[in-house]
């Protein structure tokens, strides 16, 4: 048998029913594999082997008494730290958070709960979800298992890099412009973005509340659609939350792709896009075309837009939610003479350069004078996008384009440039200001031996045909496997 | 030409102390990101309403039933300095 911290949602939970394991075993599965790969790797932030071995010895009974509450019972799972976990500290990576022990748990993270999971523990990102390469954490940097030298993508590359180092067989993660998708391309995992509103944000420490959501990073697109289905769903905490009910992740999968019509984004599949993950994409779209799906070029003119307006929007949306990180409430205080020195001088010793960039980028296009130019025009031009992409989702079922423009880069190269850090989300950042859902499915390896991802796009509350279309690609590529990892005992 | 921002009121509307170094190094780093940003200006959009929602739908308000809420001593006990029950911070005006 397969070494049990590798195997998938699905293969774990047969084994489990069939009596193969338990679930401390796979717990102390993962917990061993972290114990070896945490030196290097710095998936996680904190472990919490305690709390994950007791939850485990329940669903073993549980499961000894032949009443299991779902898939999910007894399967160990990483959670992204900037989801609320009753008294386990959560700190989104920000120093001004560092010791906070939240009070309540997210809505996912009691949906979890409730479904038996087991949380191994919470996972690194760039600070307040704020960069695509985990190296903006106040902790340090997580580093990419398939090359210790390269960065695992962001924000959500804590979550990445523990399910394809096997310290965690699924994650959390959180995408306000790309940040659960990009670092599964890069980590060589399924990322899955769902449709705006359709998972709850209660719990979830906001980055820009109109672009955050919550999905999975799994090892199989089946797992994707099955934690999909077990996080989302309305929650009257949430006034975002979409009222109606959840569409099904897992009814269309394996059903192919015969007579679908899959648009291919010009705009997202060439400029900018390094030649190897090009040549992966084109093979794959020519494998979707022999397998039966129609195949549609089409133009997305507005998306050349979408980075500049993104970069007003969530900058904006964030300098609002981080204004409660003031000393008063929770997190860090800094001393001063009055209430107003304090909030500046904490907020100065607590933030780290890339959220006080975005703060202050976001306060000044939201100031007297620059509003209308600036947010009132990005907010405009997101509209367009929306009206692009409804025309362009009368022609064709699901669109496609590379994930990420080239496969992981080394930690440095792109720190000193913020530019050019943002340019990576220039293929993710449509579907978040459109509210679409968007995944990644791994399609091959580059020469160097780095993962290459393949995104396919859906019309809103269109989870059902994304998840049919992926199952297709992943049964259509060859698999990459998993990343073979020098370890050492620490 | 970049975009020139007044750094220090924005700063001071954000909340954040900064040193003359840090000022400078942002005005810099802001002005080629808000260059870029700024192309958002050459699309027309008369007549375009700005996007509240990307699902098209109103705020949906829950039931107003009355729940629990989190326990006042616990949510206190995470604020780095609260007394008698309330949060405490430093006086809003200089005494001087």
């Amino acid at each position: 048998m397969t070494e049990l911290s590798q195997l998938t949602l699905v293969e774990a939970a047969a084994a489990l029913r069939a009596g193969d394991c338990t679930s401390v075993a796979l717990t102390e599965s993962v917990l061993d594999r972290a114990s070896l790969t945490e030196a290097s790797v710095h998936a996680y932030l904190t472990i919490d082997r305690l709390g994950a071995l007791a939850a485990a010895e329940a669903s073993d009974r549980r499961i000894a008494d032949e009443k299991p509450i779902g898939l999910l019972d007894g399967l160990p799972i990483a959670l992204k730290d900037n989801m609320m976990t009753k008294g386990i500290e959560t700190t989104a990576s920000s120093k001004i958070l560092s010791g906070y022990i939240p009070p309540y748990d997210g809505t996912v993270v009691r949906r979890l709960r409730e479904a038996g999971a087991v949380f191994v523990g919470k996972t690194n990102l760039d600070e307040f979800a704020m960069g695509s390469s985990t190296e903006n954490s106040a902790y340090g940097p997580t580093r990419n298992p398939w090359n210790l030298d390269t960065v695992p993508g962001g924000s959500s590359g804590g979550s990445a890099a523990a399910v394809a180092a096997g310290s965690a067989l699924a994650a959390l993660g959180s995408d306000t412009g790309g940040s659960i998708r990009q670092p599964a391309a890069l980590c060589g995992l399924v990322g899955t973005k769902p449709t705006y509103g359709l998972v709850s944000r209660y719990g979830l420490i906001a980055f820009a509340s109109s672009l955050d959501q919550i999905g999975p990073l799994t090892r199989s697109v089946q797992d994707a659609a099955i934690l999909y289905e077990a996080i989302a769903g309305h929650d009257p905490h949430d006034a975002t939350s979409f009222p109606g009910p959840a569409p099904s992740g897992t009814e269309r999968l394996g059903a192919g792709v015969e007579g679908l019509r899959v648009g291919v984004v010009n705009e997202l599949s060439a400029d900018g896009i390094d030649d190897e993950v090009v040549a992966a994409f084109r093979a794959t779209v020519d494998r979707l075309e022999k397998a039966g799906a129609e195949i549609v070029e089409l133009s997305l003119p507005s998306t050349a837009t979408a980075l500049s307006a993104y970069y007003l929007i969530a900058p904006a949306e964030c300098s609002a939610n981080l204004a409660r990180f003031d000393g008063v409430r929770y997190g860090l205080r800094v001393a001063g003479s009055t209430v107003d020195e304090m909030m500046s001088l904490t907020r100065a010793e607590g933030f780290g350069s890339e959220v006080i960039r975005r703060i202050l980028l976001g306060t000044y296009a939201l100031s007297a004078g620059y509003y209308d130019a600036f947010y009132g025009q990005a907010q405009r031009v997101r509209t367009l996008i929306i009206q692009e992409f409804a025309r362009a989702y009368e022609q064709v079922d699901v669109l496609v384009s590379p994930t990420a423009p080239a496969p992981a880069f080394e930690l440095g190269a792109k720190t000193q440039d913020p530019l050019s850090m943002y340019m990576q989300d220039i293929c993710t950042i449509p579907s978040n200001l459109s509210g679409h859902p968007a995944m990644s499915v791994p399609v091959g390896l580059s020469a160097s031996g780095l993962p290459i991802g393949f995104q396919v796009m859906a019309p809103a509350l269109g989870e059902t045909v994304m998840f049919q279309v992926a199952s297709a690609i992943e049964a259509l590529s060859d698999d990459i496997g998993r990343p073979v990892l020098e370890v050492v005992a620490s | 030409m970049p975009i020139d921002i007044d750094i220090a009121h924005v700063a001071k509307l954000a909340r954040i102390e900064l040193s003359e170094e840090e000022m400078a190094a942002y005005r810099a780093q802001l002005g080629v990101i808000l260059d870029h940003a700024a192309k958002v200006q050459a699309l027309p959009t008369e007549g375009v309403p700005p996007t509240s929602h990307p699902l098209d739908m109103v705020n949906a308000f829950r039931d107003d039933v009355v729940t629990s809420s989190l326990d006042r001593d616990e949510v206190l006990s995470q604020a780095p300095d609260a007394t008698d029950g309330f949060f405490r911070v430093p006086p809003s005006l200089d005494n001087e």
